[in-house]
């Protein structure tokens, strides 16, 4: 910049000099003179940069990580109780699955910090602050950074990358609640301490492989808190392919087998005993995501269509409450769901997804009876699905939901939720 | 077997087949960065564009086909200054590739080698999607090209030792080209002085700071909001005060904000390129300015 000064006054000296010695034209002149202008507009504007430059942000506030708050309220109107709520024909979860409470209520307020830790690592925090006042970790992790070759470590506590929408936080969702299938499967949203080894393969599409090693801190491993063991007591591998179909269309499509040895994970019957069980239990899950833009530019109109299908199978010993009476237990079931998204103008999304699950075949061997266990008797749960969601800003999104969920074996939910849901702070990003 | 067998040969031929063979792999968020690449490395790197000129880049999916394409890049170079924050970090974290991550050799924000415009003195959501650390779009401003050029040349040069001297040589081509095609802009774009016009977003800002134009107003009401009809019919009057001469909008907006206010005020729109691809003649840096001016010209008359 100071250059740039010393140069226009060197050129006005030049400009001084040449006309005293030699008359140069007035033509020349003029040109001599427009150029002194042009670089004494430069060396304003050098020094306006210069002044902006130097008030950006100093000290330790510099250092700030990225911190982000989701704040989410919701009214329920919903035609059944919520405390009776039950998944016929499986297991219940003992998770967060049912519709929430009736009427207008807080939901969970979210707390993400974020940062690159060193050249290393990147670290993440995302709290989740109920409204009863609890404070939960819902994810916290270490991730690397300098790798390469396309790996990646993950360690700490993470959704789990068993199927597409358990990876997705709740306020990134395109419904108001979780998937019938993760809610019977993964217990609403399955997060898992421990380490995710991850490659991306060198190709022209996308291809990775990935295992992680966990605790097993949640359903389906078993009771909250894990198991009291060494080593590892849940093991998932996964790998996904994707990329562009022409100039807007992209997918990805995924298989993951999450492997679990539950023990004693206890259940309550709707009758009130509380049973156990101990085994093995494994879940297949094959998913598929296929987003549409025009031109890959989702501003105006955009579409999205998402499905994962859900298959386990548990064997082991169950423990019946009611007969105090521990028998072998075998299930296979299934279940899936199809959701689709539409923008149809700016701000502007409307959504459907149907619910099916298939509770399979169970049996239990002696002495247990299918009797004492009322609430695994054979049932296929379904579930309609519409929405229609306003988007003012990418900060700000207000929802209106109608289900007929038919969980529950005898009746019939209607409900309706209508719920907002905004982020305040830095900037999130979302993955695909 | 057989078939199983057929499958993992066919599947490492995928692998030994790579996206690219070239020696240096860049991968550019926008088009303009990409061309610009293109201009300084010619056939010693393979350059791949994240985005086309009919992609809104604050709006951007991280898709499973860019975090392929990332994992492979030896040199990532972006607009910076928050503009890809939506996606690009997702990208970064994802890839596996410590190359690319900030603070490495191969990652370039361009914005952060050009003087900012409108770095913003109170940082408010409520303001819209502000930059906080200013306007981003800088490639419009002919002089930053050749700015940001300098700079990538001397990445190309640090990461490729091998084809040092192609780089240098092919930067000064470039440049003197640039600097030719520069003092010819810059009177052609003479005429443009002082023209008060109508923007879509704030993504002009350079251009018009680099012409002495005048913006006059925003099709947005907020940076990052679409238009509604209460600011465009607060436009409309505005325009009858302190009218402008012309509206402007990028390829990857709709046109119809433009065309509403144009049929209003009768002052003339006209779609500019905005960036490399944006029209049939901004094939390369050298037509997008070209053709910008060209039609900036033929509309203001």
């Amino acid at each position: 910049m100071y250059r740039k000064a010393t140069m226009a006054l060197a050129v006005a000296a030049a400009l001084g000099m040449s006309r005293a010695a030699t008359a140069q034209t007035q033509d020349e002149l003029r040109v001599l003179r427009e150029q002194v202008r042009q670089l004494d507009k430069r060396v304003t504007e050098a020094e306006q940069a210069a002044i902006q430059a130097s008030s950006r942000p100093t000290g330790e506030n510099a250092m700030n990580p990225a911190v982000s708050v989701i704040l989410n309220g919701i009214y329920s109107n919903l035609s059944l109780d919520p405390s009776g709520f039950r998944i016929n024909g499986f297991v219940p979860t003992l998770g967060d699955v049912g519709p929430g409470v009736r009427g207008l209520s807080l939901g969970e307020s979210e707390l993400a910090i974020a940062a690159n830790i060193d050249h290393n690592f990147r670290g993440t925090l995302i709290a989740s602050i109920s409204p009863e006042d609890s404070i939960g970790v819902e994810e916290g992790y270490i991730q690397t950074l300098s790798l390469s070759y396309g790996f990646t470590v993950k360690a700490g506590r993470f959704f789990s990358a068993v199927g597409y929408q358990n990876q997705i936080h709740a306020h990134a969702w395109d419904f108001t609640d979780a998937p019938l299938a993760n809610k019977a499967f993964l217990g609403n949203q399955l997060g898992e301490d421990g380490i995710q080894l991850k490659w991306v393969a060198p190709t022209s599409f996308y291809w990775d492989i990935g295992v992680e090693a966990g605790r097993g801190r949640e359903f389906p491993a078993g009771p909250a808190g894990g198991r009291n063991k060494n080593g590892v007591n849940s093991g998932n591998v996964f790998t996904h392919v994707g990329g562009d179909f022409g100039m807007g269309t992209a997918w990805q499509t995924g298989v993951s087998y999450l492997s679990t040895s539950p023990q004693d994970r206890t259940f309550e019957d709707p009758a009130g005993t509380t049973n156990s069980f101990t085994g093995q239990s494994r879940l297949w899950v094959l998913d598929g995501i296929l987003k549409w833009a025009p031109n890959f530019n989702p501003t105006y109109t955009n579409f999205k269509l998402q499905g994962e299908y859900f298959r386990r199978k548990e064997d082991g010993d169950l423990t019946s409450g009611t007969a105090a009476q521990t028998g072998g237990f075998a299930s296979v079931q299934s279940g899936w769901y199809l959701q689709s998204v539409y923008q149809f103008v700016p701000m502007w999304r409307v959504g459907y997804r149907y619910d099916r699950l298939n509770s399979g075949t169970t049996s239990f061997s002696a002495p247990l009876n299918a009797a004492d266990f009322p609430v695994l008797a054979a049932y296929n749960p379904t579930k309609h699905t519409v929405m229609v969601d306003w988007s003012p800003s990418e900060f700000s999104r207000i929802r209106l939901q109608a289900a007929s969920d038919k969980s529950r074996s005898d009746v019939t939910d209607h409900q309706v939720f209508l719920q907002y849901i905004v982020s305040l702070g830095a900037h999130g990003a979302h993955k695909f | 077997m057989k078939t199983i067998l057929r499958f993992v040969v066919a599947l490492s031929s995928v692998v030994v087949a790579l996206p690219a063979t070239a020696a240096l792999n860049v991968f550019a968020c926008e088009q303009e960065w990409a061309a610009l690449a293109q201009e300084l490395a010619g056939d010693k790197a393979s350059v791949y564009s994240a985005t086309n000129a009919l992609q809104d880049v604050h709006k951007v999916e991280a898709r499973p086909s860019l975090i392929a394409r990332i994992r492979s890049a030896d040199l990532l170079i972006c607009s910076g200054s928050e503009l890809e924050i939506g996606w690009l970090p997702l990208l970064l974290t994802q890839s596996g590739n410590a190359r690319i991550q900030p603070g490495s050799a191969g990652y370039l924000e361009a914005s952060q080698f050009v003087p900012k415009l409108e770095i913003p003195k109170v940082v408010d959501r409520a303001l819209g999607d502000v930059h906080p650390s200013g306007n981003p779009h800088v490639h419009l401003d002919p002089r930053n090209i050749a700015k940001v050029a300098d700079v990538l040349t001397e990445r190309l040069v640090q990461l490729d030792p091998a084809n040092a001297e192609a780089y240098k040589a092919r930067a000064s081509v470039f440049l003197e080209r640039w600097r030719a095609a520069l003092s010819r802009w810059e009177r052609e774009a003479a005429r443009l002085k002082g023209v008060p016009v109508v923007v879509y977003h704030k993504d002009m800002s350079y251009f018009i700071n680099w012409a002495g134009m005048r913006e006059a107003g925003s099709l947005e009401p907020k940076p990052g909001l679409p238009p509604t009809p209460a600011h465009l019919a607060d436009l409309v009057e505005r325009m009858k005060r302190d009218p402008a001469k012309v509206i402007v909008y990028s390829p990857y907006n709709s046109p119809r904000a433009a065309e509403f206010l144009s049929e209003r005020t009768k002052i003339p729109s006209v779609m500019l390129p905005f960036t490399v691809g944006g029209t049939e003649r901004a094939k390369d840096l050298f037509g997008l300015f070209d053709d910008t001016i060209a039609r900036l010209l033929a509309t203001v008359k």
